[in-house]
Protein backbone atom coordinates (compact mmCIF):
# COMPACT_ATOMS: atom_id res chain seq x y z
CA UNK A 1 0.00 0.00 0.00
CA UNK A 2 1.19 3.70 -0.65
CA UNK A 3 2.14 5.85 2.36
CA UNK A 4 -0.33 8.57 1.79
CA UNK A 5 -2.75 5.66 2.61
CA UNK A 6 -1.88 6.66 6.09
CA UNK A 7 -3.87 10.13 5.30
CA UNK A 8 -7.28 7.79 4.99
CA UNK A 9 -6.32 5.50 8.23
CA UNK A 10 -5.48 9.18 10.14
CA UNK A 11 -9.17 10.90 9.03
CA UNK A 12 -11.22 7.91 10.30
CA UNK A 13 -9.29 8.20 13.44
CA UNK A 14 -9.78 11.93 14.11
CA UNK A 15 -13.32 11.64 12.95
CA UNK A 16 -13.88 8.40 15.72
CA UNK A 17 -12.16 10.72 18.09
CA UNK A 18 -14.04 13.43 17.89
CA UNK A 19 -17.45 11.43 17.56
CA UNK A 20 -18.55 12.62 14.86
CA UNK A 21 -20.19 9.67 12.01
CA UNK A 22 -18.54 9.50 8.92
CA UNK A 23 -22.24 10.75 6.63
CA UNK A 24 -22.17 13.42 9.01
CA UNK A 25 -18.68 14.62 7.82
CA UNK A 26 -19.50 13.34 4.09
CA UNK A 27 -21.87 15.96 4.25
CA UNK A 28 -20.12 18.99 5.72
CA UNK A 29 -17.37 18.37 3.11
CA UNK A 30 -19.45 17.72 0.28
CA UNK A 31 -19.00 14.62 -0.45
CA UNK A 32 -20.57 11.13 -0.45
CA UNK A 33 -20.57 8.68 2.49
CA UNK A 34 -19.16 5.92 0.01
CA UNK A 35 -16.76 7.95 -1.23
CA UNK A 36 -15.29 9.00 2.31
CA UNK A 37 -15.54 5.75 3.48
CA UNK A 38 -13.42 4.50 0.47
CA UNK A 39 -11.05 7.25 1.42
CA UNK A 40 -10.98 6.36 5.03
CA UNK A 41 -10.46 2.67 4.12
CA UNK A 42 -7.35 4.26 2.27
CA UNK A 43 -8.31 3.09 -1.00
CA UNK A 44 -8.08 6.75 -2.77
CA UNK A 45 -5.72 8.95 -2.82
CA UNK A 46 -7.06 12.50 -1.35
CA UNK A 47 -4.92 15.76 -1.66
CA UNK A 48 -5.79 19.64 -2.36
CA UNK A 49 -9.02 21.15 -1.56
CA UNK A 50 -11.07 18.35 -0.36
CA UNK A 51 -7.93 17.23 2.36
CA UNK A 52 -8.35 21.07 3.87
CA UNK A 53 -11.80 20.80 3.84
CA UNK A 54 -11.64 17.66 6.20
CA UNK A 55 -9.17 18.82 7.98
CA UNK A 56 -10.94 22.21 8.84
CA UNK A 57 -14.24 20.06 9.88
CA UNK A 58 -12.24 18.04 12.04
CA UNK A 59 -10.79 21.37 13.82
CA UNK A 60 -7.15 19.79 12.67
CA UNK A 61 -4.31 21.42 10.45
CA UNK A 62 -4.13 19.30 7.42
CA UNK A 63 -0.80 18.44 8.13
CA UNK A 64 -1.85 16.53 10.65
CA UNK A 65 -3.53 14.16 8.47
CA UNK A 66 -1.57 14.33 5.99
CA UNK A 67 2.45 12.39 6.13
CA UNK A 68 4.20 15.45 7.44
CA UNK A 69 7.16 13.77 9.83
CA UNK A 70 5.42 10.72 9.93
CA UNK A 71 7.10 9.75 7.11
CA UNK A 72 10.16 8.18 8.86
CA UNK A 73 8.04 6.83 11.67
CA UNK A 74 6.68 4.61 9.09
CA UNK A 75 10.12 4.08 7.09
CA UNK A 76 11.29 2.68 10.56
CA UNK A 77 8.52 0.75 11.00
CA UNK A 78 8.62 -1.02 7.94
CA UNK A 79 12.89 -1.50 8.20
CA UNK A 80 11.80 -3.22 12.00
CA UNK A 81 9.34 -5.51 9.76
CA UNK A 82 11.55 -6.51 7.08
CA UNK A 83 14.45 -7.39 9.79
CA UNK A 84 12.20 -9.50 11.55
CA UNK A 85 10.56 -10.93 8.65
CA UNK A 86 6.80 -9.80 9.04
CA UNK A 87 4.43 -11.28 6.28
CA UNK A 88 4.18 -8.77 3.10
CA UNK A 89 0.14 -8.13 4.02
CA UNK A 90 1.25 -7.23 7.78
CA UNK A 91 4.18 -5.15 6.25
CA UNK A 92 1.26 -3.22 3.99
CA UNK A 93 -0.32 -2.19 7.43
CA UNK A 94 2.44 -0.30 8.70
CA UNK A 95 1.31 3.02 7.61
CA UNK A 96 -2.37 1.98 8.78
CA UNK A 97 -0.76 0.66 11.88
CA UNK A 98 1.29 3.96 12.48
CA UNK A 99 -2.02 6.47 11.90
CA UNK A 100 -3.88 4.37 14.14
CA UNK A 101 -1.52 3.78 16.90
CA UNK A 102 1.15 6.67 16.72
CA UNK A 103 1.89 5.93 20.43
CA UNK A 104 2.54 2.12 19.61
CA UNK A 105 3.98 2.82 17.01
CA UNK A 106 6.97 5.16 17.85
CA UNK A 107 7.88 2.80 20.91
CA UNK A 108 8.64 0.48 18.48
CA UNK A 109 10.34 2.51 16.21
CA UNK A 110 12.05 3.87 19.32
CA UNK A 111 12.67 0.00 20.32
CA UNK A 112 13.99 -0.44 16.73
CA UNK A 113 16.29 2.22 16.76
CA UNK A 114 17.83 1.60 19.63
CA UNK A 115 18.40 -2.17 18.83
CA UNK A 116 19.97 -0.92 15.70
CA UNK A 117 22.04 1.01 17.91
CA UNK A 118 23.54 -1.42 20.18
CA UNK A 119 24.15 -3.98 17.18
CA UNK A 120 26.04 -0.88 15.89
CA UNK A 121 27.97 -0.89 19.09
CA UNK A 122 28.54 -4.57 19.32
CA UNK A 123 30.06 -4.51 15.84
CA UNK A 124 32.74 -1.46 17.27
CA UNK A 125 33.33 -3.10 20.09
CA UNK A 126 33.98 -6.27 18.22
CA UNK A 127 35.76 -4.49 15.74
CA UNK A 128 38.07 -3.30 18.64
CA UNK A 129 38.96 -6.57 20.20
CA UNK A 130 40.00 -8.07 16.61
CA UNK A 131 42.14 -4.84 15.64
CA UNK A 132 43.44 -4.43 18.84
CA UNK A 133 47.15 -5.59 18.01
CA UNK A 134 48.12 -5.99 21.54
CA UNK A 135 45.21 -7.72 22.52
CA UNK A 136 45.36 -9.56 19.60
CA UNK A 137 48.86 -10.78 20.54
CA UNK A 138 47.88 -11.70 24.19
CA UNK A 139 45.18 -13.48 23.33
CA UNK A 140 47.10 -15.36 20.54
CA UNK A 141 49.95 -16.06 23.31
CA UNK A 142 47.22 -17.41 25.68
CA UNK A 143 45.34 -19.71 23.25
CA UNK A 144 48.75 -21.02 21.98
CA UNK A 145 50.39 -21.99 25.13
CA UNK A 146 46.74 -23.56 26.32
CA UNK A 147 46.58 -25.90 23.30
CA UNK A 148 50.11 -26.97 23.78
CA UNK A 149 49.73 -27.90 27.56
CA UNK A 150 46.14 -29.79 26.62
CA UNK A 151 47.79 -31.73 24.17
CA UNK A 152 50.90 -33.06 25.83
CA UNK A 153 48.85 -33.22 29.43
CA UNK A 154 46.29 -35.56 27.07
CA UNK A 155 49.20 -37.49 25.50
CA UNK A 156 50.80 -37.86 29.39
CA UNK A 157 47.01 -39.05 30.73
CA UNK A 158 45.89 -41.54 27.47
CA UNK A 159 49.39 -43.05 27.01
CA UNK A 160 50.14 -45.96 29.24
CA UNK A 161 53.39 -47.14 27.14
CA UNK A 162 55.24 -43.53 26.71
CA UNK A 163 58.71 -43.62 27.07
CA UNK A 164 60.38 -42.42 30.11
CA UNK A 165 62.57 -40.00 27.91
CA UNK A 166 58.85 -38.88 26.28
CA UNK A 167 57.19 -38.64 29.37
CA UNK A 168 60.02 -36.52 31.39
CA UNK A 169 60.45 -34.39 28.35
CA UNK A 170 56.65 -33.29 27.79
CA UNK A 171 56.16 -32.84 31.47
CA UNK A 172 59.07 -30.18 31.03
CA UNK A 173 57.33 -29.17 28.49
CA UNK A 174 54.14 -28.72 30.78
CA UNK A 175 56.27 -26.69 33.03
CA UNK A 176 57.52 -24.57 30.91
CA UNK A 177 54.16 -23.98 29.22
CA UNK A 178 52.09 -23.41 32.95
CA UNK A 179 54.41 -20.69 33.83
CA UNK A 180 54.11 -19.19 30.30
CA UNK A 181 50.36 -19.27 30.39
CA UNK A 182 50.49 -17.69 33.79
CA UNK A 183 52.76 -15.03 32.80
CA UNK A 184 50.52 -14.51 29.60
CA UNK A 185 47.21 -14.22 31.55
CA UNK A 186 48.45 -11.55 33.79
CA UNK A 187 49.81 -9.69 31.22
CA UNK A 188 46.13 -10.11 29.42
CA UNK A 189 44.36 -8.97 32.83
CA UNK A 190 46.83 -6.45 33.82
CA UNK A 191 46.34 -5.12 30.21
CA UNK A 192 42.25 -4.42 30.61
CA UNK A 193 42.27 -3.48 33.79
CA UNK A 194 44.59 -0.91 32.88
CA UNK A 195 42.40 0.46 30.22
CA UNK A 196 40.40 1.35 32.77
CA UNK A 197 42.17 2.85 35.31
CA UNK A 198 45.05 5.66 35.40
CA UNK A 199 47.91 4.39 37.33
CA UNK A 200 49.38 2.30 34.32
CA UNK A 201 51.42 0.09 36.52
CA UNK A 202 51.79 -3.27 36.63
CA UNK A 203 52.43 -4.82 32.78
CA UNK A 204 52.73 -2.82 30.61
CA UNK A 205 52.09 -3.64 26.78
CA UNK A 206 53.98 -1.07 24.83
CA UNK A 207 56.85 1.10 25.20
CA UNK A 208 54.95 3.87 26.15
CA UNK A 209 53.00 2.11 29.05
CA UNK A 210 56.50 0.79 29.68
CA UNK A 211 57.78 4.46 30.09
CA UNK A 212 54.37 5.76 32.14
CA UNK A 213 54.80 2.93 34.39
CA UNK A 214 58.46 4.36 35.10
CA UNK A 215 57.38 7.46 35.82
CA UNK A 216 54.16 6.65 37.88
CA UNK A 217 56.56 4.47 40.15
CA UNK A 218 58.53 7.95 40.50
CA UNK A 219 55.27 9.93 41.27
CA UNK A 220 57.65 11.87 38.38
CA UNK A 221 60.07 13.15 40.21
CA UNK A 222 63.73 11.97 40.85
CA UNK A 223 65.44 13.44 43.83
CA UNK A 224 68.59 11.61 42.54
CA UNK A 225 68.43 13.16 39.35
CA UNK A 226 67.66 16.87 40.83
CA UNK A 227 70.50 16.70 43.42
CA UNK A 228 73.02 15.68 40.38
CA UNK A 229 73.74 12.33 42.28
CA UNK A 230 72.54 10.31 39.17
CA UNK A 231 72.63 10.49 35.89
CA UNK A 232 69.59 9.68 33.66
CA UNK A 233 71.49 6.54 32.24
CA UNK A 234 72.26 5.34 35.48
CA UNK A 235 68.29 5.82 36.39
CA UNK A 236 67.14 3.72 33.22
CA UNK A 237 69.62 1.04 34.20
CA UNK A 238 67.82 0.65 37.09
CA UNK A 239 64.29 0.60 36.04
CA UNK A 240 63.06 -2.72 36.32
CA UNK A 241 59.36 -1.09 34.49
CA UNK A 242 61.51 -0.50 31.33
CA UNK A 243 61.97 -4.29 29.82
CA UNK A 244 62.08 -2.70 25.81
CA UNK A 245 64.94 -0.86 24.08
CA UNK A 246 62.03 1.44 23.09
CA UNK A 247 60.70 2.35 26.05
CA UNK A 248 64.08 2.75 27.53
CA UNK A 249 64.88 5.20 24.90
CA UNK A 250 61.88 6.95 25.35
CA UNK A 251 62.23 7.94 29.20
CA UNK A 252 65.95 8.46 28.59
CA UNK A 253 64.93 11.54 26.69
CA UNK A 254 62.87 12.93 29.54
CA UNK A 255 64.95 12.24 31.98
CA UNK A 256 67.10 14.37 30.12
CA UNK A 257 65.19 16.64 29.31
CA UNK A 258 64.01 17.22 33.57
CA UNK A 259 68.07 17.60 33.88
CA UNK A 260 67.84 20.08 31.31
CA UNK A 261 65.00 21.95 33.62
CA UNK A 262 66.58 21.33 36.75
CA UNK A 263 69.39 23.10 35.61
CA UNK A 264 67.31 26.07 34.77
CA UNK A 265 64.47 26.20 37.28
CA UNK A 266 65.94 24.57 41.18
CA UNK A 267 62.62 22.70 42.38
CA UNK A 268 63.34 24.33 46.08
CA UNK A 269 63.66 27.77 44.67
CA UNK A 270 60.08 26.52 42.54
CA UNK A 271 58.51 25.27 45.61
CA UNK A 272 59.30 28.32 47.73
CA UNK A 273 57.75 30.90 44.55
CA UNK A 274 54.58 28.30 44.57
CA UNK A 275 54.40 29.02 48.43
CA UNK A 276 54.72 32.30 48.55
CA UNK A 277 52.86 33.19 44.89
CA UNK A 278 50.32 30.18 43.87
CA UNK A 279 51.20 27.50 41.16
CA UNK A 280 50.36 30.54 38.28
CA UNK A 281 52.93 29.49 35.58
CA UNK A 282 52.68 32.78 33.63
CA UNK A 283 54.00 34.47 37.07
CA UNK A 284 56.11 31.72 37.73
CA UNK A 285 57.89 32.38 34.29
CA UNK A 286 58.31 35.57 35.27
CA UNK A 287 59.70 35.10 38.36
CA UNK A 288 62.02 33.18 37.46
CA UNK A 289 62.58 34.59 33.88
CA UNK A 290 62.49 30.90 32.43
CA UNK A 291 60.67 30.03 29.25
CA UNK A 292 56.86 28.74 30.26
CA UNK A 293 57.37 25.08 28.71
CA UNK A 294 59.97 24.65 31.21
CA UNK A 295 57.93 26.40 33.93
CA UNK A 296 54.98 23.35 32.72
CA UNK A 297 57.44 20.25 32.85
CA UNK A 298 58.88 21.63 36.20
CA UNK A 299 55.80 22.30 38.16
CA UNK A 300 54.22 18.63 37.22
CA UNK A 301 57.49 17.16 38.75
CA UNK A 302 56.70 19.10 42.30
CA UNK A 303 56.07 16.17 44.90
CA UNK A 304 53.80 18.16 46.55
CA UNK A 305 51.00 19.63 43.75
CA UNK A 306 48.68 17.80 42.62
CA UNK A 307 48.92 17.53 38.64
CA UNK A 308 48.78 16.03 35.40
CA UNK A 309 50.82 16.94 32.41
CA UNK A 310 50.68 15.33 28.99
CA UNK A 311 53.23 16.44 26.01
CA UNK A 312 52.47 15.44 22.33
CA UNK A 313 54.12 15.98 19.27
CA UNK A 314 52.87 18.14 16.00
CA UNK A 315 51.26 14.48 15.31
CA UNK A 316 49.02 15.13 18.21
CA UNK A 317 50.92 11.27 19.60
CA UNK A 318 51.24 11.72 23.23
CA UNK A 319 54.46 11.51 24.16
CA UNK A 320 54.07 12.07 28.59
CA UNK A 321 51.78 11.02 29.89
CA UNK A 322 51.61 11.79 34.12
CA UNK A 323 47.42 11.34 35.17
CA UNK A 324 45.35 13.04 38.05
CA UNK A 325 42.35 11.91 39.08
CA UNK A 326 39.15 12.41 36.80
CA UNK A 327 40.91 13.85 33.48
CA UNK A 328 41.31 10.70 31.46
CA UNK A 329 43.98 10.58 29.22
CA UNK A 330 43.22 8.33 25.98
CA UNK A 331 45.34 4.62 26.29
CA UNK A 332 45.92 4.99 22.53
CA UNK A 333 45.59 6.92 19.43
CA UNK A 334 44.81 10.51 19.76
CA UNK A 335 43.46 12.72 22.52
CA UNK A 336 40.64 14.84 22.08
CA UNK A 337 41.06 18.05 19.61
CA UNK A 338 39.66 20.33 22.46
CA UNK A 339 42.06 19.82 24.81
CA UNK A 340 44.09 23.35 25.31
CA UNK A 341 47.62 21.78 24.20
CA UNK A 342 46.48 21.37 20.57
CA UNK A 343 45.33 25.19 20.60
CA UNK A 344 48.96 26.20 22.23
CA UNK A 345 50.19 24.05 19.26
CA UNK A 346 48.24 25.90 16.30
CA UNK A 347 49.45 28.80 17.76
CA UNK A 348 53.50 28.50 18.89
CA UNK A 349 54.36 30.90 21.47
CA UNK A 350 51.04 31.84 22.92
CA UNK A 351 50.28 30.72 26.50
CA UNK A 352 47.19 28.90 26.59
CA UNK A 353 45.30 28.73 29.70
CA UNK A 354 41.85 27.60 30.04
CA UNK A 355 39.24 26.51 32.60
CA UNK A 356 38.27 22.79 31.12
CA UNK A 357 35.77 20.34 32.47
CA UNK A 358 35.81 16.61 30.98
CA UNK A 359 33.23 15.58 30.47
CA UNK A 360 32.32 12.30 31.89
CA UNK A 361 31.55 10.35 35.04
CA UNK A 362 32.91 13.19 37.41
CA UNK A 363 32.46 15.79 34.96
CA UNK A 364 35.46 17.41 37.18
CA UNK A 365 36.64 20.85 36.42
CA UNK A 366 40.53 21.85 35.81
CA UNK A 367 42.26 24.77 35.21
CA UNK A 368 44.85 24.01 32.35
CA UNK A 369 47.51 25.97 31.12
CA UNK A 370 49.56 24.68 27.89
CA UNK A 371 52.19 26.04 25.46
CA UNK A 372 54.35 24.94 22.79
CA UNK A 373 58.06 24.84 22.23
CA UNK A 374 60.02 24.65 19.00
CA UNK A 375 62.14 21.48 19.98
CA UNK A 376 65.30 21.95 17.34
CA UNK A 377 66.74 25.01 16.31
CA UNK A 378 65.82 26.55 12.96
CA UNK A 379 67.38 25.50 9.79
CA UNK A 380 66.53 26.84 6.37
CA UNK A 381 63.36 25.61 4.60
CA UNK A 382 62.93 22.92 7.55
CA UNK A 383 59.74 22.83 9.06
CA UNK A 384 60.06 23.34 12.61
CA UNK A 385 59.76 20.67 15.54
CA UNK A 386 56.55 21.25 17.87
CA UNK A 387 56.43 20.01 20.66
CA UNK A 388 52.79 20.83 23.24
CA UNK A 389 52.40 20.57 26.86
CA UNK A 390 49.96 21.11 29.14
CA UNK A 391 49.69 21.25 32.78
CA UNK A 392 46.18 20.29 34.17
CA UNK A 393 45.71 21.39 37.77
CA UNK A 394 42.30 20.68 39.80
CA UNK A 395 40.19 24.10 39.43
CA UNK A 396 39.74 24.08 43.29
CA UNK A 397 43.22 24.57 43.82
CA UNK A 398 43.47 27.06 41.73
CA UNK A 399 40.70 28.81 43.72
CA UNK A 400 41.61 28.08 47.08
CA UNK A 401 45.16 29.88 45.41
CA UNK A 402 43.94 32.58 44.05
CA UNK A 403 42.01 33.34 47.40
CA UNK A 404 44.70 32.94 49.64
CA UNK A 405 47.17 35.04 46.90
CA UNK A 406 44.53 37.88 45.98
CA UNK A 407 42.43 37.20 43.19
CA UNK A 408 44.04 38.50 39.68
CA UNK A 409 47.60 38.85 39.59
CA UNK A 410 48.98 37.83 35.97
CA UNK A 411 46.12 35.57 35.30
CA UNK A 412 43.78 38.88 34.97
CA UNK A 413 46.83 40.34 32.50
CA UNK A 414 46.79 36.97 30.27
CA UNK A 415 42.95 37.40 29.19
CA UNK A 416 41.43 34.33 31.66
CA UNK A 417 40.86 33.73 34.92
CA UNK A 418 40.12 30.32 35.65
CA UNK A 419 37.66 30.51 38.22
CA UNK A 420 35.01 32.66 36.80
CA UNK A 421 35.51 31.78 33.40
CA UNK A 422 33.32 29.51 31.45
CA UNK A 423 34.89 25.97 31.40
CA UNK A 424 35.75 24.56 27.97
CA UNK A 425 34.08 21.48 27.70
CA UNK A 426 36.18 18.34 26.74
CA UNK A 427 36.35 14.72 26.59
CA UNK A 428 39.21 12.42 26.29
CA UNK A 429 39.04 10.55 22.99
CA UNK A 430 36.38 10.29 20.69
CA UNK A 431 35.72 6.94 21.08
CA UNK A 432 34.74 7.04 24.55
CA UNK A 433 33.54 10.51 24.34
CA UNK A 434 29.41 10.84 25.01
CA UNK A 435 29.74 14.20 23.83
CA UNK A 436 27.18 14.28 20.94
CA UNK A 437 27.30 17.38 19.62
CA UNK A 438 30.99 18.27 19.64
CA UNK A 439 32.22 20.15 16.52
CA UNK A 440 35.73 17.80 17.09
CA UNK A 441 34.26 14.55 16.83
CA UNK A 442 36.10 12.45 14.54
CA UNK A 443 34.09 9.23 14.92
CA UNK A 444 31.60 8.06 16.74
CA UNK A 445 31.48 7.45 20.35
CA UNK A 446 30.86 3.74 21.31
CA UNK A 447 29.10 5.43 24.68
CA UNK A 448 26.73 8.13 23.36
CA UNK A 449 24.47 5.31 21.25
CA UNK A 450 25.25 1.96 22.94
CA UNK A 451 25.48 2.65 26.90
CA UNK B 1 56.43 -45.84 5.75
CA UNK B 2 53.16 -44.11 6.38
CA UNK B 3 51.81 -41.06 5.05
CA UNK B 4 53.53 -37.53 5.27
CA UNK B 5 52.51 -34.95 6.87
CA UNK B 6 54.15 -31.62 7.20
CA UNK B 7 53.38 -29.19 10.57
CA UNK B 8 53.69 -25.83 10.19
CA UNK B 9 54.13 -24.44 13.30
CA UNK B 10 56.24 -22.17 15.12
CA UNK B 11 55.46 -23.09 19.11
CA UNK B 12 57.76 -25.42 20.12
CA UNK B 13 55.78 -27.38 22.21
CA UNK B 14 52.76 -27.62 19.98
CA UNK B 15 55.49 -28.74 17.62
CA UNK B 16 56.52 -31.72 19.85
CA UNK B 17 52.94 -32.76 20.89
CA UNK B 18 51.36 -33.32 17.72
CA UNK B 19 54.33 -34.46 16.27
CA UNK B 20 54.40 -37.35 18.72
CA UNK B 21 51.00 -37.51 18.40
CA UNK B 22 50.85 -37.79 14.60
CA UNK B 23 53.91 -40.43 14.36
CA UNK B 24 52.21 -42.41 17.25
CA UNK B 25 49.16 -42.68 14.65
CA UNK B 26 51.44 -43.73 11.69
CA UNK B 27 52.53 -40.70 9.72
CA UNK B 28 55.44 -39.39 8.82
CA UNK B 29 56.08 -35.90 10.61
CA UNK B 30 58.24 -33.01 9.03
CA UNK B 31 57.87 -30.00 10.95
CA UNK B 32 58.77 -26.40 9.87
CA UNK B 33 58.46 -23.04 11.53
CA UNK B 34 59.06 -19.99 9.25
CA UNK B 35 56.26 -18.84 7.58
CA UNK B 36 58.15 -16.99 4.85
CA UNK B 37 60.07 -20.14 3.51
CA UNK B 38 56.99 -22.93 4.32
CA UNK B 39 56.07 -22.80 0.48
CA UNK B 40 58.96 -23.83 -0.43
CA UNK B 41 59.38 -26.68 1.64
CA UNK B 42 56.22 -27.81 0.80
CA UNK B 43 57.12 -27.47 -2.91
CA UNK B 44 60.71 -29.66 -1.75
CA UNK B 45 58.99 -32.20 0.68
CA UNK B 46 55.54 -32.70 -1.51
CA UNK B 47 53.95 -34.10 1.88
CA UNK B 48 50.29 -35.65 1.90
CA UNK B 49 48.99 -33.16 4.26
CA UNK B 50 49.59 -29.97 4.90
CA UNK B 51 48.91 -28.98 8.86
CA UNK B 52 49.00 -25.16 9.04
CA UNK B 53 49.14 -22.75 11.58
CA UNK B 54 47.98 -18.95 11.30
CA UNK B 55 49.95 -17.04 12.85
CA UNK B 56 53.59 -18.07 12.03
CA UNK B 57 56.97 -15.60 11.13
CA UNK B 58 57.85 -14.10 8.36
CA UNK B 59 54.30 -14.96 6.41
CA UNK B 60 50.50 -15.58 7.42
CA UNK B 61 49.17 -19.04 7.52
CA UNK B 62 46.60 -17.22 5.41
CA UNK B 63 48.98 -16.08 3.05
CA UNK B 64 50.92 -20.14 2.36
CA UNK B 65 47.22 -21.32 2.12
CA UNK B 66 46.15 -18.81 -0.89
CA UNK B 67 49.96 -18.75 -2.28
CA UNK B 68 49.52 -23.37 -2.41
CA UNK B 69 46.13 -22.90 -3.58
CA UNK B 70 47.16 -20.72 -6.57
CA UNK B 71 49.74 -23.94 -7.75
CA UNK B 72 47.67 -26.41 -9.57
CA UNK B 73 50.12 -29.10 -8.29
CA UNK B 74 48.55 -28.17 -4.30
CA UNK B 75 44.89 -27.15 -5.46
CA UNK B 76 44.08 -30.48 -3.97
CA UNK B 77 46.62 -31.00 -1.26
CA UNK B 78 44.62 -31.64 2.34
CA UNK B 79 45.84 -28.96 4.34
CA UNK B 80 44.38 -28.30 8.40
CA UNK B 81 44.63 -25.04 9.65
CA UNK B 82 45.38 -24.71 13.25
CA UNK B 83 44.27 -20.75 14.51
CA UNK B 84 44.18 -19.32 17.61
CA UNK B 85 41.64 -16.97 15.71
CA UNK B 86 38.61 -18.37 16.21
CA UNK B 87 36.44 -15.59 14.74
CA UNK B 88 33.62 -16.24 12.04
CA UNK B 89 35.42 -14.20 9.66
CA UNK B 90 38.68 -15.34 10.11
CA UNK B 91 37.14 -19.21 9.29
CA UNK B 92 35.33 -17.38 6.31
CA UNK B 93 38.13 -16.10 4.89
CA UNK B 94 40.42 -19.28 5.23
CA UNK B 95 37.22 -21.12 4.01
CA UNK B 96 36.80 -18.73 0.59
CA UNK B 97 41.01 -19.71 0.47
CA UNK B 98 40.47 -22.81 -0.08
CA UNK B 99 40.84 -24.60 3.66
CA UNK B 100 40.24 -28.02 3.89
CA UNK B 101 39.78 -28.19 7.76
CA UNK B 102 39.88 -25.50 10.11
CA UNK B 103 40.56 -25.85 13.40
CA UNK B 104 40.77 -23.74 16.96
CA UNK B 105 42.97 -23.77 19.44
CA UNK B 106 43.16 -25.09 22.04
CA UNK B 107 42.40 -27.89 20.23
CA UNK B 108 41.87 -31.82 21.74
CA UNK B 109 44.26 -34.39 20.37
CA UNK B 110 41.08 -36.42 19.30
CA UNK B 111 40.45 -33.61 17.44
CA UNK B 112 43.64 -32.81 15.36
CA UNK B 113 43.79 -37.07 14.83
CA UNK B 114 40.52 -37.35 13.69
CA UNK B 115 40.90 -34.73 11.14
CA UNK B 116 43.60 -35.84 9.32
CA UNK B 117 42.90 -39.67 9.15
CA UNK B 118 39.46 -37.66 7.44
CA UNK B 119 41.27 -35.40 5.57
CA UNK B 120 43.85 -38.45 3.79
CA UNK B 121 40.72 -40.62 3.78
CA UNK B 122 38.57 -38.20 1.24
CA UNK B 123 41.75 -37.22 -0.33
CA UNK B 124 42.50 -40.85 -1.29
CA UNK B 125 39.22 -41.50 -2.67
CA UNK B 126 38.45 -38.49 -4.48
CA UNK B 127 42.31 -39.32 -5.95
Amino acid sequence: MAREGLTGSRIRERRTMSGMRQADLAREIGISASYLNLIEHNRRRIGGKLLVNIASALGVEPAALSEGAEAALIATLREAAVGNAISEAELDRADEFAGRFPGWAEILAGAHRRVNALERTIETLTDRLAHDPQLAASLHEVLSTAAAIRSTASILAESKDISDEWRDRFHNNIDQDSRRLSDSSKALVGYLDATDGQDGSDLASSPQEEVDAFLIEHGYHFASLESGAQTPEALIEDAIQLTSMAGRHIALGILKQMQRDARLVDLGALQQACADVGPDPLQLAHHFNAPASVILRRLATLPDLVSGFVACDRAGSLLVRKPIDHFALPRFGAACPLWPMFQAIATPGVFVSHAVQQVGRNNAEFSCYAVAEQTQPAGYNTPPLVQGMMLILPATLNREDRLKHGNGSHQGKGGHQNGTQTPLHVGSTCRVCARSACPGRREPSILSEGF
Amino acid sequence: MGKHVLLVEDEPNIIEAVSFLLSRDGWRVDTHVDGATAVARVHELSPDLVVLDHMLPGKSGMDILTELRSDDAFRDLPILMLTARGQMRDRALAEEAGVSRFMTKPFSNTEVLNAVRDLMRVHSADG
